[in-house]
């Protein structure tokens, strides 16, 4: 016991008690986290994945802000019942945009991860307009607001943020934000740049309004496009393995 | 004129955040500065008066208590605001239609709840408590003159920054870690200022030794500053603007932000709590600390393991398998420095055991070291792979947290308060040593509804979502098993019912208290002994 008794070295020296805390607890963040930046088998290699357009993006901010990660999760465990329920067990790969990440903790409601294309636009809006009326059972709050208010944000300076930390939108995307904006929820306009720019882009005057680009256009584009970039026919699952 | 130049800084403050409101494009943060300009507006105009409070006494002892007098109400305060706002959602899952589109809706109004019981009640806890320790401990008083009441303030403008933005919708969608970029700057300030205070005291300690305690303060200051920092590192869209991009994506943001959110319950919510065990039982019980060298092995293997215990958040995520494992085998030798703190704050009542049945004070303190050694085994428990392949995304977590957060965080800060205010305020007594009892009774069953409630809603839960029939498919649709949640969401309300009922009671008792009154009441049964007369 005699290492015990050394300690009182450090119970008289404030400094040192302060540093020597401050070392034993930094250890296990070092070991744990700093790997994932530059082992290069911590995010698969897939097909698809592209960064979200400007509408989805406003509709992911939108999703952030109400704060529907509280009640929904967005990762699929690999367990025979959520493939069944929900689909593909979700890859690290499908979140390497995602600032922040929204895996979830808590599973109020289903799973969203990939919740895109599975219903129609019309039972998304109907759905957050007034839950129950399409799912008797649901406990979901109503979000009749997001139908009234237009999308006014600036997303040029947006994808700029995502650019800044890591997420690969070039100088064009950046400068035809607000234009891929309104394509993408206006069926009858040119949506040739907007589909070169992200392939696999669904267009659709998504909240049944033609006359503005709201918040309901952009959060059901958003879950829309959740879970369908990833082309699962050449993934290799052994590689993908970790 | 007392405090000018405080005066003109908030002032100077509360026009620059005028400005901001202003100029700026983005129709929440306009919203938002106007809120806090109103703030500090007010605030201005409370120095200029120079308006006192009738509960301000001036210190009679060589400590600056003043601040820490206000940091006891402000922690009575939060904890009935958090406890209400709890009650509040708890009854928006049985019945939705208590929701009010958009400031109320659920998805805003959990963090507000979870913000307003951790930060704001359980951090104004560690504040008082901490400046309490320290200055007791160290027989100094607290370093840096005013800057303490900096501190104080401080924090609360970050608390109402924090609760008027998750109302507004102003979120980073973090769990635990909610406030924008601005509102985290602040925070950082107040922090540092924070550590300041505190380790100012303690280099200035007229005592050689540094108490156990004050150990755990220490650490719980720093860790929460390196968290803090690491976690919100993110890129604003404009610096007029609410939004901000997290600086790491996917799987890397997910580990870094359950390393801060597991500990922010290691840190947060256990070692600055165990720094409140440390002091404030042994000096209710008039009893030393059981073991000094448990006690060495308690603090250096709880802050060494804890840190490494974030990825069982993730477990069976796209988080790689040796993160999960490795965090995994920690959670669990985690037990053991948890139970050996246990261990030794419970033991500290051996020989004075008696005390449960005759101080309804230690038996707060007593069983929120219980519920500690509850939680801190059920934690390592569900962090096992299998089990946590049933437990995650139930409510099973949930009752898991409350148990925590109500049975040891609750508990062992109501008796904080209790042992607190009489010394405070220069009373003799409590205003009702009763109304103690009433409260220990009303938290203890409540909690009780509400965890066993969660556990069985929990585990039903998960059976449901993978219960498979003979012919091979899924037997209950999602929607079934969130109608079948209805009567544990109700019993659950009912149990947060009950702990805000005791937290209320213990509310006016304090308020009681330091106005000076006294409840003429018959003792306890069984507290004294009854003098007998010789025969």
């Amino acid at each position: 016991m005699s290492i015990l008794d050394k300690h009182g070295v450090i119970e008289r020296n404030a400094t040192l008690l302060m540093v020597a805390s401050l070392v034993v607890v930094t250890i296990g963040g070092i070991v744990e986290i700093a790997p994932l930046f530059y082992l290069e088998n911590t995010i698969e290699k897939v097909d698809g994945m592209r960064p979200y357009t400007p509408l989805e993006l406003a509709g992911r901010d939108i999703y952030v802000r109400e704060g529907c990660y509280v009640c929904h999760s967005q990762m699929i465990r690999p367990f025979r019942d959520e493939v069944e329920r929900y689909g593909h067990y979700s890859l690290a790969a499908e979140s390497m945009y995602d600032h922040p990440f929204q895996w979830g903790s808590k599973r109020t409601g289903p799973d969203l991860a990939r919740v895109g294309a599975r219903y129609s636009n019309e039972w998304h809006v109907d759905h957050l307009v007034e839950p129950r009326s399409v799912v008797p059972e649901s406990v979901m709050p109503s979000y009749a607001f997001l139908k009234e208010v237009r999308l006014s944000m600036d997303m040029a300076a947006h994808l700029k943020a995502n650019a800044a930390v890591g997420v690969p939108y070039n100088e064009d995307m950046i400068s035809s934000a607000a234009a891929d904006l309104a394509a993408q929820a206006d069926p009858d306009a040119d949506t040739s740049g907007l589909e070169e720019r992200y392939p696999k882009v669904q267009v659709a005057d998504f909240d049944g309004n033609p006359g503005a680009v709201t918040e309901m256009d952009a959060l059901v584009a958003y879950l829309q496009m959740l879970g369908t970039l990833v082309d699962f026919s050449t993934y290799d699952e052994a590689s993908g393995y970790r | 004129m007392k405090y000018v130049f405080e005066t003109v800084l908030v002032g100077v403050t509360a026009f620059l955040v005028l400005l901001g409101a202003a100029f700026s494009n983005d129709p929440l943060f306009a919203s938002h500065m106007w809120i806090i300009f109103a703030v500090l507006f007010s605030s201005t105009v409370l120095l200029l008066r120079r308006i006192q409070f009738s509960f301000v006494l001036e210190d009679r002892s060589q400590y600056f208590d003043e601040v820490v007098r206000y940091g006891t109400v402000a922690t009575v305060f939060w904890g009935v605001i958090g406890f209400l706002i709890g009650v509040v959602v708890a009854a928006q899952l049985a019945f939705p239609d208590l929701n009010i589109e958009p400031w109320f809706n659920f998805g805003r109004m959990r963090p507000l709840h979870t913000s307003a019981v951790v930060f704001a009640f359980g951090g104004n806890a560690l504040i008082a408590t901490s400046l309490y320790v320290v200055q007791r401990t160290t027989r100094a008083r607290l370093w840096g003159g005013n800057l303490a009441w900096f501190v104080f303030w401080g924090y609360q403008l970050f608390i109402v920054m924090a609760a008027t933005g998750y109302l507004l919708g102003i979120t980073q969608g973090r769990e635990y870690a909610e406030p924008e970029w601005y509102v985290d700057l602040w925070l950082t300030v107040v922090w540092v200022a924070y550590l300041f205070v505190y380790m100012g005291t303690l280099l200035n300690r007229k005592e050689s030794h540094i108490y156990v305690a004050n150990w755990f303060y220490l650490s719980f200051i720093l860790t929460i500053a390196m968290l803090h920092l690491v976690n919100n590192l993110a890129v604003p869209v404009s610096f007029l603007g609410v939004k901000s991009y997290s600086a790491f994506a996917g799987v890397q943001d997910a580990l870094t932000q359950w390393w801060y959110g597991h500990n922010a319950v290691g840190f947060f919510l256990t070692a600055g709590f165990l720094g409140m065990m440390y002091y404030f039982i042994p000096k209710q019980a008039g009893r030393p600390v059981y073991s000094y060298r448990l006690s060495i092995i308690h603090f250096w293997a709880l802050i060494f393991l804890y840190i490494w215990a974030g990825p069982h958040h993730l477990h069976y995520t796209a988080l790689p398998d040796w993160a999960q494992t490795l965090g995994m085998v920690f959670s669990i030798v985690l037990w053991m420095p948890s139970w050996g703190g246990m261990i030794n704050g419970l033991m500290t009542l051996s020989g004075a055991w008696d005390k449960i049945r005759t101080d309804p004070i230690i038996r707060m303190m007593v069983i929120a070291v219980a519920f500690y050694g509850m939680s801190t085994f059920e934690g390592p428990m569900m962090s096992i792979k299998a089990v946590n392949s049933l437990s995650h995304y139930t409510d099973w977590t949930i009752g898991h947290v409350h148990s925590g957060a109500l049975g040891w965080v609750g508990m062992i800060s109501f008796g904080a308060i209790y042992f607190l205010v009489p010394k405070l305020w220069n009373r003799d007594r409590l205003y009702s040593l009763r109304m103690v009892n009433w409260h220990f009774w009303l938290a203890t069953l409540g909690i009780v509804v509400y965890a066993a409630v969660m556990w069985v809603a929990g585990i039903q839960q998960g059976l449901m979502w993978r219960e498979y029939n003979e012919q091979g498919f899924l037997v209950y649709s999602f929607a079934e098993s969130v109608a079948a949640m209805k009567p544990y969401f109700i019993l659950r309300t009912i149990g947060g019912l009950m702990y805000l009922a005791g937290a209320i009671i213990m509310a006016f008792n304090v308020v009681m208290t330091i106005l000076g009154h006294e409840r003429e009441e018959s003792q306890i049964p069984g507290s004294e002994a009854a003098l007998v007369p010789a025969e």
